[in-house]
C-alpha cells in the first residue's frame, strides 16, 4: 500500500464481500473490508439453505471448518392449504457425500468469514457505514464514511439488497415493489435430539421445506422452514406489490404460517429466540442484466441482484460467493494491467458469464414471470389435495382410475384444463 | 407455534444500540396525509415501527427498526427519509 491507498475497498461483510476480500488478499492485494455492523454478521439474515459446494474453492474443507448448522439431506416442497397439504419429500444419502447444502445462521457464519479475511491480511473495519463514493471525474477512487475518506484503486460494492451506493453510482434504479419481497423469519430453539427425532434426521443432518399456498394467505411468495443444529428457522417471503395490495399486515402473515397446524406441530415446545426480516430480490435475472461495473467499481452479491427462486431451490449465498470470486479475478487482472477504465472493469462480465452463477441467472431468466401466476398461491394446492383425496378417501363408492380422479378434480376446480396446461408448460420451460 | 410473544417482546430479544442523537427515519407528515400512505406503512413494516394516531399523524418507533428497507420500497416518493443507522448503531442479530 502506498500513500494510504488500498488496492481494493470492499463495502459490506456478507458472503459476497468476504469471499471477494479473501480472494484478493490471497492474491497479494491490500484490501479493506468495511462493515456497518459493530460485529461482522450481526446485520445479516438469510432465509434459505446454503448450497455450499462453491465454498470449497475458496475455503477447502469449508463444511468441516466453518460454523455450519446441519447438512441438508432431505428437501421437501409443500403445497399447503388451510386444512390439507401435499408434499414432495426427497431424501438422498448422495446429498451428504459430498455435502451439497448446509443450514447456516449468518451471525455465526459471517463472523467466521470475516475472521478468515483478517487471517490473510484484510483490514476488517466494522462499525463503518459508507455514506458515499469518492470520484475523480468518472473514476471511483474511494469511499467516504462519517466525514473520513478512504482511498482505493478499486471499490467493490457488496452492501446488500438495498445498495444505496449502487444507486448513487447510477448502476441501479430504485427497484419497483414487484421486484422485491420481504422475508420475515423466526428462529425457534429446540434441543438437537428432539429436533432429530421430530424430523426423522440422522445426527448432524437436516431438512429444508419450501412451502407455497395458504401459508401466505394468498399473497405471492411462500413459506420456508429448515433445521439448524438446535433450532428451526421458519418464516414467509412476501412479494411487496402483492403484500401492499392485499391489505394484510406483514407480521400477521408470518404468525398465521407459524400457527398453521402443519407448521405449529413441528415447532411445539420450542423457544422463540429471534424475530427478524430482510428484503430479497425476486427479479434477480433482470437485475443482474443491469450495469454491474463503472470505472474503478464492481457490484457483487445481493447488491447486484444475485438471487434465484427456482421453485425448489431458493438461492443467494452460493451466487454471492461465485460473483465475489468473479469480481476478485476481474479486479486482480485490472490491477495487474494498471487499467481501471470501464473497459477493463467490464472483464467482470466475462468472468461472470464463465461461472455457474452467470449461467444460472440466464437459465432461470423466466422464473420470476412464472411466479407471477396467481394460481400457485391457492388453487394449485387445493387441486392437488382434491386429487389425493380422490385417491385416498375410500367412501365405499366404487373406485375410478387415477386419470378419472384427476379429471374429476380439475373439472371441480377453478383452475380448468387450459390454465393448468399453461401452468405446467410454463413450469417446464422456465424452472 | 403456541407463544411467539407480541412484537415488543420479540424485538426485545434482539440487541440494539440506539443512536439517540440521530434518528435514521423521518416522515414527512404532510406528504403522508396527501398520499394516504399511513395505513400502508403501519401494516407493511414487520417490526411495527409505524403507528398512526387519531389525528392521522405517523409516529415512528425507529429504535426497533430491523433495517430491512421494506417501508422505503413501498412508500410514495417524498414521504420517507430513510437511511441505515450510523456505523455500529441499530439492530444486532444474534442468530441471523
Amino acid at each position: 500500500m502506498e500513500d494510504d491507498v488500498f488496492d481494493v475497498i470492499v463495502v459490506g461483510g456478507g458472503v459476497a464481500g468476504c469471499v471477494t476480500a479473501y480472494q484478493l488478499a490471497r492474491a497479494g492485494r491490500s484490501v479493506a473490508l468495511l462493515e456497518r455492523a459493530a460485529t461482522p454478521g450481526s446485520k445479516n439474515l438469510s432465509g434459505g439453505v446454503f448450497y455450499c459446494r462453491v465454498m470449497d474453492q475458496v475455503f477447502p474443507g469449508f463444511v468441516e471448518e466453518a460454523p455450519v448448522e446441519r447438512r441438508i439431506t432431505r428437501n421437501c416442497v409443500s403445497l399447503l392449504n388451510e386444512s390439507s397439504g401435499v408434499t414432495v419429500d426427497y431424501w438422498d444419502a448422495r446429498l451428504a457425500e459430498p455435502v451439497n447444502a448446509v443450514s447456516v445462521l449468518r451471525g455465526r457464519l459471517d463472523a467466521w468469514l470475516a475472521e478468515q479475511c483478517e487471517a490473510v491480511g484484510v483490514a476488517v473495519l466494522p462499525g463503518v457505514r459508507v455514506d458515499a463514493l469518492l470520484r475523480d471525474a468518472d473514476q471511483v477512487v474511494g469511499v467516504r464514511a462519517d466525514e473520513e475518506e478512504l482511498r482505493g484503486r478499486v471499490v467493490i460494492l457488496a452492501d446488500g439488497v438495498n445498495s444505496f451506493l449502487a444507486r448513487e453510482a447510477g448502476l441501479r434504479a430504485k427497484e419497483p415493489p414487484k421486484h422485491l419481497a420481504v422475508g420475515i423469519k423466526s428462529v425457534i430453539g429446540l434441543p438437537a435430539q428432539r429436533l432429530e427425532e421430530r424430523f426423522g434426521l440422522a445426527q448432524g443432518e437436516g431438512v429444508a421445506y419450501a412451502v407455497v399456498g395458504d401459508c401466505t394467505q394468498g399473497v405471492a411468495g411462500g413459506g420456508f422452514l429448515y433445521t439448524n443444529a438446535d433450532s428451526v428457522s421458519v418464516g414467509v417471503v412476501l412479494r411487496l406489490d402483492d403484500l401492499a395490495a392485499s391489505g394484510r399486515t406483514a407480521s400477521d402473515i408470518h404468525d398465521h404460517f407459524l400457527d398453521h397446524p402443519a407448521i405449529s406441530r413441528q415447532l411445539a415446545g420450542g423457544t422463540p429466540l429471534e424475530y427478524g426480516c430482510h428484503l430479497t430480490i425476486e427479479a434477480g435475472p433482470q437485475a443482474v442484466r443491469q450495469d454491474l461495473t463503472a470505472p474503478g467499481l464492481l457490484v457483487v452479491g445481493d447488491a447486484a441482484g444475485f438471487t434465484l427462486n427456482t421453485g425448489f431451490t431458493i438461492r443467494g449465498m452460493d451466487l454471492a460467493a461465485a460473483s465475489g470470486m468473479a469480481a476478485a479475478r476481474a479486479a486482480n487482472a485490472a490491477l495487474d494491467a494498471g487499467d481501471l477504465s470501464q473497459r477493463s472493469m467490464d472483464r467482470y462480465r466475462a468472468e461472470l458469464a464463465a461461472t455457474f452463477a452467470g449461467r444460472d441467472m440466464r437459465t432461470y431468466a423466466h422464473a420470476p414471470a412464472f411466479f407471477e401466476n396467481r394460481l400457485l398461491y391457492r388453487d394449485v394446492g387445493l387441486l392437488a389435495a382434491d386429487v389425493m383425496h380422490g385417491v385416498y378417501s375410500l367412501d365405499t363408492s366404487p373406485r375410478s382410475h387415477l386419470r378419472d380422479v384427476a379429471r374429476h378434480a380439475v373439472a371441480g376446480s377453478h383452475v380448468g384444463w387450459r390454465r393448468l396446461a399453461g401452468l405446467v408448460f410454463a413450469a417446464v420451460r422456465s424452472l | 407455534m403456541d407463544d411467539l410473544g407480541n412484537l415488543a417482546e420479540r424485538l426485545a430479544r434482539n440487541s440494539y444500540l440506539v443512536d439517540e442523537a440521530q434518528p435514521h427515519i423521518q416522515v414527512d407528515q404532510e406528504a403522508v396525509r396527501r398520499t394516504g400512505a399511513g395505513p400502508l406503512l403501519v401494516r407493511i413494516c414487520p417490526a411495527h415501527v409505524y403507528s398512526q394516531g387519531v389525528d392521522g399523524r405517523i409516529e415512528v418507533a425507529w429504535a426497533g427498526c430491523l433495517e430491512c428497507g421494506t417501508c422505503l420500497a413501498v412508500a410514495p416518493e417524498g414521504t420517507l427519509t430513510w437511511h441505515y443507522p450510523r456505523g455500529g448503531f441499530g439492530v444486532g442479530y444474534r442468530y441471523g
